[in-house]
């Protein structure tokens, strides 16, 4: 009787720590949250961003870049490669996108923020990337982006690299 | 439980429960020593299945270019040559190890759950067969590296399903094997076989079983989650729907890493078996031993992301990996310690067994200081990738697991087989494969260091010497096995009769039954004092 009880028990680690497995999924958001790893970036609502004091004696150079995915037909790029910023002003900037193909196509466009400590800083109030795009055949598109850098952002960054990756997303709504 | 002391000869008098004439006797067998020669048998044609494709890998390097084998089959060989080596080879053999002598070493009758026994063993056949077919399905096989990476792994061809479902099996299988050996240690110790009285190896593996059962589900959910985001549209992986492709790698080092440890461990036990024996000494620092292996299994899961270090990282992430890595040198140091502590003023003979033991001492402990270089963030930055990552691993890996399990078969081949093994050819045997295994093996350090990448079918002209040099070696080594495959047949067809206790210095209760061991043991179990 005694040796049936501990095989049972037994069978239960591995169960257990399949559904660890998964539970890993969550953890690893809620770290990478916490520390900015993998440049994940944070978002603000407008009221929030007026609220925050300006840092007039601060410059810091953002710089945007863009790629592409594999497989993905579009032109994608920065109207502007780089600004000039101050932390706590709000700035607008965009992204031009081209769907090269005769149909409709659905994009997502998924950012980046290096060095990854500057990510949870880089606060977004208005972006393309919060939602899917849909784009008609061979439409051209300007995407709009307004972006707070956070006052706090520590004083060894001066450069913050935004990158984004654009998704053909068609095969995940088909 | 009978409480009456049995004896060699006593033993024998079972004999009459004999095993079922004819084939159908292995697959239906709950024998522990049947299901243990099975494995053991597995293990040792996936062997040589495994090495005939590194062969095809080092064929290809051996001059820079591509000659042989186009790029994509190259990565197919290189990512199946080490599924089957890790799952088909040193896993199977150790379970196979741990089947045959576990139980006559704690005075047991059989496994615990004999049906289960069986059943962990004939999954696995059919797992290979389905992992090994997908080399002919259309788009080939596997060629993302073993450790799938996604997103290349999700561009395999019609083999990607079969794929993960094999590892599914090969998971479902080991676990079964693990838990029944937890058990086996639990429940069926003989009276008076106290946990700290109990055999290295024993130990070992109870350890490793606890090891396997933790983190084989995770790889099964690691793989679960590639095989829904291919084909049922979840995104743990794909950024396009905010997942993100670093993860796979946490989630699958956080079984790797604890899964190379499960490589090596009951090595650590076999040698510890075996350098008392030909000291004639008893084992230094036993439970010092004990402590450094749970140790060692402890610090395996806090480890993982070493593995990554330039995949990016916070600062304090990589120092706190750095430093758990290198804090794994200690048990590791104690162990290695304690076998040269044993040897030290021991009336040593140096049988084949021995010999493969001293050149695990040697070779493995060479695998380790490269790992400690290894674990260090900024220089790891520099062999990432490299060469010299496959010069660690392997080193680690072959003079040390396989060298392990190559000297426990002959340690306990004569019991086995009542035979003894032809001495001449093991000793060349063991020459043959230390000469090639290095020269296969070293000269990988250079070309590492100097910046030849790994995975790759081609490379820089200045590489091409010390390439053709373990293409050699490659050939030296592998064919070198064939001898072990000779020297089995042998012994089991006949030789010299081996006595009950087959080494002068050999203690412990598998050389207190007769040799070959009748095929049920301890059915009145031992009483140790």
């Amino acid at each position: 009787m005694k040796k049936q009880i501990s095989t049972r028990h037994l069978f239960i680690i591995p169960i257990a720590m399949f559904g660890f497995g998964y539970l890993m999924v969550p953890i690893y958001d809620v770290f990478c949250d916490l520390t900015g790893l993998n440049g994940k970036t944070g978002s603000i609502s407008e009221a929030q961003a007026q609220v925050i004091s300006v840092d007039e004696n601060r410059l810091i150079k953002v710089e945007f870049i863009s790629s592409l995915n594999q497989g993905a037909e579009w032109e994608f790029a920065p109207v502007v490669k780089s600004m000039m910023v101050n932390p706590g002003r709000s700035y607008s900037t965009s992204y031009t996108a081209v769907n090269q193909l005769d149909m409709e196509m659905v994009g997502q466009a998924i950012p980046s923020v290096s060095p990854g400590k500057a990510a949870s800083y880089f606060n977004k109030t208005e972006c393309f990337c919060f939602n899917q795009q849909k784009f008609a055949a061979n439409e051209e598109k300007d995407m709009p982006l307004t972006f707070v850098v956070d006052p706090e952002l520590p004083d060894d960054i001066s450069t913050v690299t935004l990158s984004y990756t654009f998704f053909d997303v068609n095969s995940r709504i088909n | 439980m009978n409480a009456q002391a049995t004896d060699a000869h006593h033993d024998s008098d079972h004999d009459h429960h004999g095993p079922a004439p004819g084939l159908m006797r292995w697959v239906t067998t709950t024998n522990h020593k049947d299901i243990g020669t099975l494995y053991l048998w597995f293990s040792l044609i996936m062997f040589f299945i495994g090495g005939l494709m590194a062969l095809v890998i080092r064929s290809e390097l051996f001059q820079p270019g591509l000659q042989l084998v186009d790029p994509h089959f190259f990565n197919q060989m290189t990512t199946m040559h080490a599924l089957v080596m890790i799952f088909g080879v040193v896993m199977p053999a150790f379970v196979g190890l741990a089947n045959w002598m576990l139980p006559m070493m704690i005075g047991a009758p059989d496994m615990a759950l004999p049906r289960m026994n069986n059943w962990s063993f004939w999954i696995l056949p059919f797992g290979f067969a389905m992992m090994l077919s997908t080399l002919l399905m259309e788009g080939g096989g596997p060629a993302a590296g073993w450790t799938l990476y996604p997103p290349l792994s999700l561009q395999t061809g019609d083999a990607f399903p079969f794929l993960i479902f094999s590892i599914h099996l090969l998971g479902v299988s080991s676990i079964m094997g693990a838990i029944n050996i937890v058990a086996t240690i639990m429940n069926l110790r003989a009276p008076g076989m106290t946990f700290m009285k109990m055999p290295l190896f024993v130990w070992t593996w109870f350890i490793t079983a606890y090891l396997l059962i933790a983190v084989m589900p995770v790889l099964a959910g690691a793989v679960t989650m590639l095989l829904t985001d291919k084909f049922f549209g979840t995104s743990f992986f794909d950024a396009a729907g905010g997942g993100d492709p670093v993860m796979f790698q946490h989630i699958f080092w956080f079984f790797g890493h604890p899964e190379v440890y499960i490589l090596i461990l009951p090595s650590f036990g076999l040698v510890s078996e075996i350098i008392p024996t030909f000291s004639r000494k008893r084992l230094f620092g036993y439970s010092s031993m004990v402590y450094a292996t749970a140790s060692i299994a402890f610090l395996s899961f806090i480890v993982w992301a070493h593995h990554m270090f330039t995949v990016g990282m916070p600062l304090a992430g990589e120092i706190f990996f750095m430093f758990t890595t290198m804090l794994i040198a200690v048990p590791t140091g104690v162990k290695v310690f304690n076998w040269v502590s044993t040897m030290w003023r021991g009336a040593m003979t140096f049988e084949t067994p021995m010999l493969f033991a001293l050149g695990f001492v040697v070779m493995f402990t060479i695998g380790g200081f490269s790992g400690l270089m290894l674990a260090m963030t900024p220089i790891d930055f520099q062999y990432h990738d490299t060469y010299f990552v496959v010069a660690h691993f392997h080193y680690v890996l072959v003079p040390g697991a396989i060298y392990g399990i190559i000297g426990g078969v002959y340690y306990w081949l004569p019991k086995w087989t009542g035979n003894m093994y032809s001495e001449s050819l093991g000793k060349m045997h063991f020459w043959l494969s230390t000469i090639f295994v290095n020269v296969l093996f070293f000269p990988m350090h250079f070309v590492g260091l100097a910046g030849m990448p790994r995975r790759i079918p081609d490379y820089s002209v200045q590489f091409a010497d010390f390439n053709q040099i373990a293409t050699i070696g490659a050939f030296g080594f592998g064919f070198s096995q064939i001898l072990l495959l000779v020297l089995v047949v042998k012994c089991i067809r006949g030789g010299e009769k081996a006595t009950d206790q087959v080494w002068e210095g050999a203690e412990g209760l598998e050389w207190t039954v007769s040799s070959p061991a009748p095929y049920h043991t301890f059915s009145p179990q031992p009483v140790i004092k």
